[in-house]
């Protein structure tokens, strides 16, 4: 069985649609990044996955229907909608004595030993802990329940740079097992580049891309064209072409790297240069180009 | 080890939403308990100030008749429970309109919907304050309060020789009774205020109190002003003091208090078509705010 299983899956807010007949596969194991422009329409899919949005269409979350099972499916999901949406009156002590209270998969003594190795004091308010704290305990608190499917909408939106690679470094280390599978939003796609197995970019309601990162990694490549071979690389059709310190700089998908390498310098391109590339080719080609000139 | 996965078995065990998440309502809302507490605080207070005064006010009340006496010297201790009751009414009335509001407004409703939390047990775990927290925790209070003045009413007065007047014309066990008996009245009798104001909660974007208030208070202008009528404002005025109107029988002494059990007319409260009109209504506003619930996110 799959973890997520969309079919078909819409949703409209008025005549504006923000998810546009999506198909979607996940299988157990993956943690897949769901990237796009702000208003794509990722937390439409987020939050029709966690229960939290009415949809049209099939979808599947660990078997259930996640808008009518919402409760019982979220025994083994837990989700980080966004920082800062833990209550800020509450006590770090009654948060855990509450989660403990209502989750049958909440491991309390190993949210204890997580916020051990934080400066979190157990008495303290919400309120009174700074952005990154807070951040650090709606970690433990996740981490320390033992879920199938872990949603994580801009988790390190606003930290700085050491909690962002804090989060991740203990994510992968202390939670992920390979069996448990996580979805992840965010903008910081070079964070997450090597903590993804999957990706997907969406865009208008539509999923634009979709690939695996062993996929990602064998098919596209990014070509520093030699200027001798400027004609003949664009002959082989780049899905985008920018300029950079005076050169040409393209992206090429199923193109063989002997081939490419014969007319430059290659190598494979970051989710954010993919991203770029898609993004233009698919909201009108050459602006993409343009903005880069003026670089 | 071996106690290690105990702790997890019995912790799977006894997982019990609803029970921490009514505790969770008193964790965000002290006013609940503080406010009644502070209220009876300065009634004691105000009490052993103007303890100097009473024996001259005792010798007064003696000059009257029977049924004055004894009403003059159960005065205070009615004014006590009253006091505190509206005091309940507020508190109850602005928890509910903030219950559902401030978690989209904090947007921690992402985290308590990431929960294994139904809408029905959120929602109702927060209509129970009004409706059976909030009155259980000030008939502890009412009760104690009215027996600390009791107290302080006989120490002051044991010099004038009038202590046993107090215990003569006040009987504080059937007060409770009689009080036990009024706050189920007036809950039963208030529900669909709480249920309107829970609903709000949960439907209004900004300004709840505007939003709970202005509709009928807009309904009973238009209808005045169109029709030169006021059964909106009648009906509304009703809801909120009509209750003792049917639960008691006040006829006897044309004042408040209650001297006899036989003034506590249960069969006619709950024959009134009021009351059970009232109930159906508060259920529908429940069940509505739990359907809005489902569909609410963060403001």
């Amino acid at each position: 069985m799959a973890t997520i299983e969309a079919h078909r899956l819409g949703k409209t807010y008025g005549t504006t649609v923000a998810l546009d007949n999506v198909d979607l596969r996940v299988e157990e194991g993956r943690i897949l990044g769901i990237i796009g422009p702000n208003g794509a329409g990722k937390t439409t899919m987020l939050n029709a996955i966690l229960g939290l949005n009415a949809y049209q269409g099939e979808l599947k979350v660990l078997g259930r229907d996640p808008w009518a099972e919402r409760d019982q499916l979220m025994r083994d999901v837990s989700f980080i909608a966004d920082v800062a949406v833990l209550p800020r009156w509450i006590r770090v002590s009654q948060l855990l004595d509450y989660v403990a209270g209502v989750h049958p998969k909440f491991d309390r003594a190993k949210a204890e030993s997580f916020l051990a190795k934080t400066t979190i004091k157990h008495t303290s308010k919400v309120r009174e802990l700074s952005k990154g704290m807070v951040a650090q305990l709606h970690l433990a608190i996740v981490m320390a329940i033992n879920a199938k499917l872990l949603v994580l909408d801009e988790p390190t939106l606003g930290l700085d740079i050491l909690y962002r690679k804090q989060f991740y470094d203990s994510l992968l280390n202390d939670y992920f097992d390979g069996k448990r599978t996580i979805l992840v939003t965010t903008h910081q796609v070079e964070e997450v580049q090597d903590v993804l197995t999957d990706l997907i970019f969406i865009n208008h309601g539509r999923i634009v891309l979709e690939c695996s990162m062993e996929e990602f990694e064998s098919r596209y490549v990014e070509l520093m064209v030699h200027p001798d071979h400027l004609l003949g690389a664009r002959s082989l059709q780049p899905m985008n072409e920018r300029q950079l310190f005076g050169r040409s700089v393209m992206l090429f998908d199923r193109i063989d790297r002997g081939q490419l390498s014969a007319m430059g310098e290659v190598r494979t391109p970051t989710i954010a240069d993919l991203f770029v590339a898609v993004m233009t080719n698919s909201t009108g080609s050459g602006q993409g180009a343009m903005i880069s000139d003026q670089k | 080890m071996n106690t290690e996965s105990d702790n997890r078995l019995t912790q799977q065990a006894t997982t019990q939403p609803f029970f921490w998440s009514v505790r969770r309502e008193l964790w965000e809302n002290k006013s609940i308990y503080i406010a009644p507490l502070i209220v009876a605080g300065v009634i004691i207070l105000g009490a052993l100030i103007s303890a100097g005064h009473l024996p001259e006010r005792r010798r007064n009340a003696m000059l009257l008749d029977e049924v004055r006496r004894r009403a003059a010297i159960e005065l205070p201790y009615n004014i006590v429970a009253m006091v505190i009751i509206i005091t309940a009414f507020i508190v109850g009335l602005f928890y509910c309109l903030d219950a559902l509001y401030g978690e989209r407004r904090e947007r921690s409703i992402l985290f308590w919907k990431s929960l294994p939390v139904s809408d029905v047990t959120t929602v109702l775990s927060k209509a129970i304050i009004p409706l059976a927290i909030l009155p259980a925790i000030i008939f502890v209070i009412i009760a104690v309060t009215q027996f600390l003045l009791l107290l302080i009413s006989s120490v002051v007065l044991v010099p004038s020789g009038l202590a046993g007047t107090t215990w003569e014309n006040f009987n504080l066990f059937r007060e409770s009774v009689v009080l036990f008996y009024g706050l189920i009245v007036i809950v039963l009798w208030h529900a669909p205020i709480y249920g309107w104001a829970l609903l709000i909660s949960g439907f209004a974007r900004r300004a709840t109190f505007l939003w709970a208030v202005m509709p009928p208070l807009g309904l009973a202008v238009f209808e005045k002003i169109t029709f030169n009528s006021s059964y909106v404002w009648s009906l509304m005025k009703h809801r909120l003091l009509g209750a003792g109107d049917t639960a008691f029988d006040f006829q006897m002494h044309r004042s408040i208090s209650v001297d006899l059990m036989s003034q506590l007319t249960p069969g006619r409260f709950l024959t009134t078509p009021g009351l059970w009109i009232g109930l159906i209504v508060a259920a529908a506003f429940i069940l509505a705010a739990i359907r809005l619930r489902r569909y609410r996110g963060p403001i």
